[in-house]
């Protein structure tokens, strides 16, 4: 199977390099990969990498939300990095920088 | 008045696997007009709405084994105007003024209740027609700049 995701732990941080098309299909298999890595490392910051994503609709805001639940009860936070400029103007539509354990890089030129 | 310059009528089955695959075939079929990266990008995103509430909510009451299907046509207008109609014979919604209300979501498993808000938003049009136990019609219209 094509690999979407890729999870690398070092010094408390769990980053979560996510590699594909984030819908409702692609994001049942995303959230039991990082959910499975919180769990395993408990770590104080996870970071969720979307530079290699090149669509996403609300499933992937579902997905961060839901995240941060998660992480949010092993008080852990949460930095949404490498939004391009579409991404993140979903993201800013759903309101989701104003939760309260994520933080939202702005994004990157493409 | 306008003229249709292009039409496509689409029938998939409502599994997940289909979200990618309507997204990327009304995408396709919108290239000849030319429209900009921002603009494709949008209808994109408001199409895989459209469909992942076909296959999260139309047809949850089927019983096992059972698939629905997704229609959806696409007209292209000489004024660069796309119109995207996406419909089902599924379930149908109650009350569709409170289905659009934003963070409003019956799907459970980590539905944001942003979808309706995603197509308004990301389209100049959105009507949506529901019959509880009929059907569901999603009519976006996106202009194209010049």
């Amino acid at each position: 199977m094509e690999e979407i995701i890729k999870n690398v732990f070092s010094d408390g941080v769990l980053c979560a390099g996510i590699s594909c098309e984030i819908d409702h299909h692609t994001a049942r298999r995303l959230r039991e990969k990082i959910d499975n890595d919180i769990f395993r490392y408990n770590p104080s910051l996870l970071v969720l990498d979307f530079s290699k994503v090149r669509f996403m609709d609300s499933s992937g805001i579902g997905l961060i939300i839901g995240r941060a639940q998660t992480a949010g009860e092993l008080s852990c936070s949460v930095r949404v990095i490498g939004l391009s400029p579409s991404l993140y103007k979903l993201v800013r539509l759903t309101g989701l920088e104003k939760m309260k354990n994520i933080t939202v890089a702005p994004p990157c030129a493409v | 008045m306008k003229r249709i310059i292009n039409e496509m009528k689409l029938r998939l089955p409502a599994i997940s696997l289909n979200e990618s695959v309507a997204r990327s075939c009304v995408s396709a079929f919108c290239a000849s007009l030319n429209p900009r990266v921002d603009e494709i990008g949008d209808l994109r995103c408001a199409v895989s709405e459209a469909v992942t509430n076909c296959i999260v909510h139309a047809y949850r009451d089927l019983p096992p084994g059972e698939t629905g299907q997704i229609y959806i046509s696409v007209r292209l207008y000489d004024c660069r105007e796309i119109s995207v109609e996406i419909s089902d014979n599924g379930c149908g919604i109650e009350d569709v003024g409170l289905a659009r209300r934003p963070t409003f979501t019956t799907g459970g498993e980590e539905r944001c209740g942003m979808g309706f808000l995603v197509m308004e938003s990301f389209t100049d049009s959105l009507s949506v027609k529901s019959k509880p136990g009929r059907g569901t019609t999603v009519l976006m219209r996106k202009i194209l700049s010049p």
